[in-house]
């Protein structure tokens, strides 16, 4: 380094001048003006931070900022401690289960992954309620509810389990003490240990009423089994030991009497060859609304209830010998006649029901089973899954009201939603010293309760229940409760002073009443117990003064007619979004109720219905007005029904507990006076338009007979199925060659014979149109709900759907003639434009419809960039990562099966249904992608199902068998009426199935050679 | 071939007396002058109703396809209406400069520079549908088959839309070369009179270093008569490629052999419809009247009546096998299109398409301009409604009539095809003020022979 040193003047040697120290101190000559920059002296002094905390600073934080920006998106994802034996990652676990809601009793298998229920399956081994209906199959979803009940309440607070039961007991104690009445009110529990407990409880409480109240009431039908038989309970039936059925306005096939009579009346109505002649039952219906029973019938009648009472009348009476159809007009007189002949000849075999809220009504349906000496129906294993007493309800609110009672304890109901005096119910519930309401959701009843007790989800909780005397299903836990949950019977126990929890109760009642030595563990696995039913119920009625009252019956101006819709039931799970997108089997309208009525009476009282530019349908309101109640509606023509009836829905227009898109239709329970389906109303139009969401806007099928291929039993016994099944022809060379032959074939064949080949079969003689397949197919494969807005554009996303089409004329046969005899250009003109209206009484059908999976697909062609291609086994494969959405698929597809991601579904508010939540996305199935935005998608076989089944064998190192190929529509059908298998498999039902008679395939003359096969429906119109 | 007689009872291609330097004056004055007040007003309509059309690209490409309105029974729409309408339009330019310059047709000199240039800015157009009507058009570059790290995924080569890629892509490149290589001696021209040396540098440029030399012309002449074979194929394989989108379909409708020639056959109906309401409006404004003459329009409105005339022919065809075919789908597809929900479009496709150039007989009514004008409007209109009619009344009511409904456009749907008129006259307005619009090298070629000044000589010799 350089030590010269440079002097800057020669003072600077004058060591001894202070002013040269004093600058050699200095680093500048002149002050500089460090207040100038640094402004107030005082707060430098103050501050901390000097320059070198300043740089520090600065390095940390942008070190901290860029390992920030590095770091990836934090997923939640927390080990197992100890790993659970059962489960394991990937791999599905089944729990049988069983569900008691008060409106649905089935026994079920729960699917869970990695501890996650996810789906709800058939319990195909039990003996009874083995189906899961649509509201069954959704149930799951109701579980990850965002708005369920966090935990109890007190006035609208959260508060501590320990405290509700213990302040709850010395409430109860003080009423008791003070010899004041409180009430119980819940729905029909069916289940033994329940019962017992709460008669434990009444025991301890003697202040203390249990009332049970049906939001959906069966009371006549309860009534009429107790005047003939003795007791207050239902009969069962079993539609499969039938040959004749008469409904009179009971939709047996949806949820009369609790539902679940398909899987048996299917049975029935597949015509199967035995010594060369094909049997199927015979079935009328007359009813006011168009029902899921109506539109399987054979003959359908459409009639008022005071017809159907007549009708009543006058089968009793041609079977006692006092026939008499006088009352009746010729042509219901003429099918009546015809019913009473069949009914005679069947015997035993035949089976009359009745849905009529009339307890004379009932009882005549009761007389004429014994006297036809009816196996179907069963009074001998009866059920108590419908219990509810509507005098005592009525009781209930007035003693509420006048004080008498002054406590109320609700559990699993909404009487404050569902009650047609719910606001006096609501006013008298407020005025209760002490009130309690059991439940999920914060709904309208539990924001009037004090406390509130949140109850678990029926997958979250122990129960069991009696189907039928001797059938016993038990529920079993599948999941921790999500939330701090308590059930109703813990709390009955904790107030009775039981330290034992509700699943000791529940083992110790099974082992010393109903298991009778049998193993607990055994049932729980099972999920049913079938065990002794002692009862002995005889016959006691005379039912004169019920036939008179029937025979004189008269309507009183229009009547309306309630009933439950497939979708929503009772409407207790109106907050699940699967369940308001499933469309109506009948209308397929989704997310809406409506006053249905027929066409000759929207023009008499000025209703409307009208399409719109895009498609849409619009449609009038009325206002509906029983008493002084009134309730406007929107209004849609509905072919089939009844002129002078009119339907309506109960379970829409909820308010409380629920999300605000899920807030749809009108509420018909203040319509549902006395709990009475049957109301005498007067109708006028209201001004308005309302907006529907339609998943099918045209609804006939323009006489196009090689889509719903149909025939009549008699063709079918007599003719070559040449005659009544052609396969089209198409001309090669001026010669008519099949469709279905290689000549005709610009395709080289494939060789299919090699390992597995799947079909897909569907009888359209078995399907009911009942929906559960589409909900499990929903749930299954992850399907977005895309919500009313977009299903009103036609955007539905369902990879399976059902359609329904009316007949034009009164048959669908009647369509092929019309349009075989048009005759020129000007008459097809207007036979077509008259074909696109359904008849005022049409013949209905249903056809489920999913992807085809051609052999020779249209849709794999087109495809700039083979996202969709076929598969070795049969399936058309849809690639969604490859998929860039140019829709030409879609557009090629003469089946128009495949559903467009118009929008980001998944994880976006704007779709708030359940897809956008963490809680809501847990009902996802991991085996299944969750499509993003502009991609296209539809059915693929559950190929997730069938390769699983595959690898299973594969380890096992065994042959697999036919039935154990399953997709989700195929294991939810609970009437056998879609059948999945391989058809290299020769003994396997799909395959023997291919072979059928009945068998076509969907647009066959289009040649796309799917692996969905269709069975030809087959009417019974036999009249002998 | 320039300086042959031409019979005196053949009219005149370029009037007015032009000398060759006339002629170069005209045509450059557009280019060197200013840009007039209409010129801005025109020019900024176009510029809105472009950015207009991008806002909506940018919200339909953000939010999903689901802002337009489609459907699962229609899956398309607007979109590819307005796909095969541009394509359509962009045909006129190759036939013009290429089927008539192999004919010989020297009529064609006047208007092959601008129809050419119709035709790469409504290529233009047509190409942004098929990208954005995807779902994800960020992964468009999928349809071509390009090596990739996917696997071993390739495209596939049975799809129409595949073939569109293609076809489009060829006929947008063909086209660009073409017409660039009749513009470098325009451009030359431009070059040699400018001043400003910026514009000297550009257009320098622009002209591809041509010096006029002899052997310029001859590989110039060489070169136009290549890519003149090359691209007359191309006028028949682009639109029939585009009709096998719907042809090679198994939908009643669009599964039809007719297609080819029928969609050819239109295609260059709808171009010189274009090219017709382009130049009448363009000979006005740049005043080109005596190089784009009366007797060009009357032209153009002839093969406007024939091409209208075959389209009329198709589509009674159409009808005619319907009933033959027997096939109750294939009858109702056209009965419905006819008489049903939309049955308006189809009326308005047949008015607008067959019946109002049948007016072209009357040579009093092909001669005016006004009614020519007023006849090539209404003829894009109907050949957009005949776009429409095949796809979306085919669509919407098709095998199944459990899934029958309607189609009703979104403001995006609209916005966008307002967008893409926005874009096309936004480039053909910077090409009027920017590029030599009459080949004049061309017409200069012909002025002895066609121009009437030179008639004239000879008449009087």
């Amino acid at each position: 380094m350089n030590q010269k040193k440079y002097w800057k003047s020669e003072v600077e040697l004058d060591t001894a001048n202070d002013f040269v120290t004093d600058l050699q101190h200095k680093e500048f000559v002149e002050k500089l003006p460090e207040d100038a920059f640094l402004g107030d002296q005082k707060v430098m002094d103050d501050s901390k931070t000097n320059r070198r905390d300043f740089l520090k600073y600065v390095g940390f934080s942008t070190a901290a900022a860029s390992l920030a920006a590095c770091e990836g998106p934090v997923y939640k994802s927390i080990p197992y401690v100890v790993q659970p034996e059962e489960i394991r990652p990937g791999i599905s676990n089944y729990y049988a289960s069983a569900i008691a809601d008060g409106f649905d009793f089935a026994n079920v298998l729960i699917k869970t992954r990695e501890g996650r229920p996810i789906k709800v399956e058939n319990n195909n081994e039990a003996p009874t309620n083995g189906h899961a209906n649509a509201r069954v199959q959704a149930s799951v979803l109701s579980m990850y509810d965002n708005l369920r009940l966090r935990g109890p309440l007190y006035g609208g607070s959260p508060v501590g389990w320990s405290t509700l039961i213990e302040q709850t007991k010395e409430q109860l104690s003080a009423l008791k003490d003070a010899d004041a009445e409180v009430v119980l009110l819940t729905h029909s529990f069916a289940s033994p240990t329940t019962e017992k407990l709460i008669a434990d409880f009444l025991g301890q409480f003697p202040n203390v009423r249990h009332v049970v109240y049906d939001a959906l009431s069966d009371a006549e039908a309860l009534d009429a089994f107790e005047i003939a038989y003795g007791s207050r309970v239902l009969p069962t039936y079993d539609f499969a030991k039938a040959e004749v059925i008469v409904s009179v306005g009971a939709d047996f096939l949806g949820d009369w009497q609790g539902g679940g009579h398909s899987a048996g009346y299917a049975k029935g109505r597949i015509p199967n060859k035995h010594h060369g002649k094909a049997t199927m039952s015979k079935h009328y219906q007359f009813e006011s609304n168009m029902t899921l029973s109506g539109a399987s019938a054979d003959v359908r009648v459409p009639s008022t209830p005071a017809t159907q009472k007549q009708v009543l009348a006058a089968i009793y009476g041609g079977l006692v010998g006092k026939f008499d159809t006088s009352a009746l007009s010729k042509k219901v007189a003429a099918q009546v006649n015809t019913a009473i002949k069949q009914l005679k000849r069947a015997g035993k075999n035949a089976v009359v029901v009745t849905g009529l809220p009339s307890v004379d009504a009932q009882r005549i349906a009761l007389a004429i089973n014994e006297l036809l000496k009816s196996r179907v129906i069963d009074t001998q294993h009866t059920t108590t899954i419908r219990q509810g007493n509507p005098s005592e309800v009525a009781q209930l609110v007035d003693d509420l009201n006048s004080g008498t009672v002054q406590g109320i304890i609700t559990a699993g109901i909404n009487p404050a939603y569902s009650l047609p005096n719910a606001d006096s119910f609501a006013a008298a519930m407020s005025k209760a010293k002490f009130s309690l309401a059991f439940g999920m959701k914060n709904d309208e009843t539990a924001s009037l309760a004090q406390w509130v007790a949140a109850t678990p989800h029926y997958l979250e909780a122990w129960g069991d229940v009696a189907f039928k005397s001797g059938h016993y299903g038990l529920t079993q836990p599948t999941i921790r409760p999500l939330f701090d949950t308590r059930q109703f019977q813990d709390v009955l126990l904790a107030w009775s002073g039981s330290e034992t929890t509700y699943h000791d109760a529940l083992q110790s009642h099974w082992k010393t009443n109903i298991l009778n030595g049998a193993s607990w563990s055994k049932a729980v696995h099972d999920g049913f117990f079938v065990g002794q039913s002692p009862v002995t119920n005889t016959y006691k009625d005379k039912p004169a003064d019920a036939y008179n009252a029937l025979a004189g019956a008269q309507d009183k101006g229009f009547s309306l007619l309630l009933y439950s819709k497939t979708g929503l039931g009772d409407g207790q799970q109106a907050n699940n979004p699967w369940l308001q997108e499933l469309p109506d089997p009948i209308s397929r309208v989704t997310w809406d109720n409506y006053l249905t009525v027929s066409k000759s009476d929207a023009e008499a009282l000025g209703l409307w219905n009208e399409t719109q530019s895009d498609g849409a349908l619009n449609g009038g309101l009325a206002k509906v007005t029983v008493g002084n109640t009134s309730v406007t509606s929107p209004v849609l023509i509905q072919p089939g029904q009844a002129k002078g009836t009119v339907g309506l829905a109960v379970g829409y227009g909820k308010t409380a507990g629920i999300k605000s898109e899920m807030q749809v239709g009108v509420n018909a329970y203040p319509l549902y006076k006395n709990l009475s389906s049957v109301q005498s109303v007067q109708i006028e139009a209201v001004d308005g338009v309302h907006e529907f969401a339609c998943t099918q806007l045209h609804n006939t099928l323009m006489g196009r007979g090689d889509i719903v291929k149909e025939t009549t039993l008699e063709i079918f016994n007599t003719k070559d199925r040449s005659y009544w099944n052609p396969v089209p022809v198409v001309s090669k060379n001026h010669i008519e060659t099949p469709v279905t032959s290689p000549e005709v074939d610009i395709w080289d064949a494939f060789d299919r014979s090699i390992g597995h080949h799947f079909n897909l079969s569907i009888d359209l003689n078995a399907c009911t149109g009942c929906g559960a397949c589409v909900v499990s197919c929903h749930a299954e494969n992850n399907v977005p709900v895309v919500g009313k807005r977009e299903i009103r554009k036609s955007r539905d996303m369902h990879w399976l759907r059902i359609d329904r089409y009316y007949s034009a004329e009164d048959t669908f046969e009647g369509d092929l003639e019309t349009v075989d005899q048009i005759n020129g250009l000007g008459d097809s003109l207007t036979t077509f434009g008259e074909m696109e209206a359904p008849s005022e009484n049409p013949q209905v059908t249903f056809q489920p419809i999913m992807c085809q999976h051609c052999n020779h697909a249209p849709c794999e062609t087109v495809c700039p960039v083979a996202a969709t291609s076929h598969g070795r086994q049969g399936q058309n494969h849809m690639a969604y990562n490859r998929c860039v959405g140019t829709r030409y698929c879609a557009n090629n597809c003469p089946y128009k099966v495949r559903r467009f991601n118009w929008f980001l579904y998944s994880n976006n508010d704007e779709f708030d249904y359940h897809m956008n939540d963490d809680l809501g996305r847990m009902v996802l199935n991991p085996d299944v992608v969750v499509r993003s935005r502009g991609v296209m998608e539809k059915c693929s076989m559950c190929i997730q199902k069938t390769q699983k089944t595959i690898l299973d064998a594969k380890l096992e190192g065994r042959q697999i068998q036919d039935g154990e190929f399953q997709t989700a529509c195929s294991s939810a059908c609970p009437t056998g009426a879609i059948v999945f298998g391989d058809i290299n498999d020769k003994d396997s039902k799909v395959a023997q199935s291919k072979e059928s008679d009945r068998m076509y395939h969907l647009l066959e003359s289009v040649g796309t050679k799917p692996n969905v096969q269709y069975q030809v429906k087959v009417r019974n119109t036999e009249t002998t | 071939m320039a300086s042959h007689y031409e019979a005196p009872i053949r009219k005149p291609l370029v009037t007015g007396n032009k000398s060759y330097h006339d002629v170069t004056v005209d045509i450059v004055a557009a280019v060197e002058g200013k840009a007039n007040k209409q010129w801005w007003i025109v020019f900024g309509i176009a510029l809105s109703a472009f950015l207009w059309g991008i806002g909506c690209i940018i919200y339909t490409i953000s939010t999903g396809i689901g802002v337009w309105g489609l459907n699962k029974t229609v899956g398309w729409a607007w979109d590819i209406t307005n796909f095969v309408w541009w394509v359509g339009i962009g045909h006129a330019g190759t036939l013009i400069s290429a089927v008539l310059l192999l004919f010989r047709q020297k009529w064609r000199m006047a208007i092959n520079r601008s129809a050419e240039a119709m035709t790469i800015f409504s290529v233009i157009q047509a190409g942004l549908f098929p990208i954005i009507h995807m779902g994800r058009p960020w992964l468009a570059y999928w349809v071509l088959p390009i090596p990739n790290q996917f696997g071993s995924l390739w495209v596939n080569f049975n799809s129409p839309l595949l073939w569109d890629v293609f076809a489009i892509s060829t006929y947008l490149s063909v086209s660009l070369v073409f017409w660039w290589t009749g513009l470098l001696p325009d451009f030359a021209m431009i070059r040699d009179r400018a001043i400003k040396p910026f514009q000297k540098k550009i257009y320098g440029l622009l002209s591809f270093g041509w010096s006029g030399r002899a052997k310029d012309w001859q590989r110039f002449e060489e070169v136009s008569l290549v890519l003149a074979g090359l691209a007359t194929p191309l006028v028949l394989s682009v639109h029939t490629i585009v009709s096998f989108d719907f042809a090679t379909s198994v939908i009643p409708g669009w599964h039809t052999t007719i297609f080819p020639p029928y969609f050819v056959a239109g295609a260059i109906f709808s171009g010189f419809a274009m090219v017709q309401t382009l130049l009448i409006i363009m000979r006005k404004v740049s005043n080109l009247e005596n190089y784009i003459t009366v007797q060009h329009i009357e032209l153009m409105n002839i093969v406007i009546m024939i091409t209208g005339s075959i389209v009329g022919v198709a589509y009674i065809t159409e009808l005619f096998i319907a009933w033959y075919s027997g096939v109750e789908y294939e009858q109702y597809a056209f009965l419905n299109r006819a008489t049903g929900p939309y049955w308006w479009a189809y009326w308005a496709m047949m008015t607008c398409n067959v019946f109002s150039p049948q007016f072209m007989w009357s040579k009093k009514l092909r001669t005016s301009i006004m009614f020519s004008f007023v006849i090539s409007i209404v003829v894009n209109i109907g050949m957009w409604f005949e776009r429409f009619v095949i796809i979306v009344t085919s669509l919407h009511r098709d095998y199944l009539p459990s899934s029958w409904t309607m189609f009703s456009p979104t403001f995006v749907d609209i916005g966008i095809f307002i967008g893409t008129i926005g874009f096309f006259f936004v480039l053909f307005l910077l090409y009027a003020r920017t590029f030599p619009v009459i080949a004049q090298a061309e017409v200069k070629s012909i002025l002895k022979s066609s121009g009437d000044k030179y008639k004239n000589t000879h008449d009087e010799s």
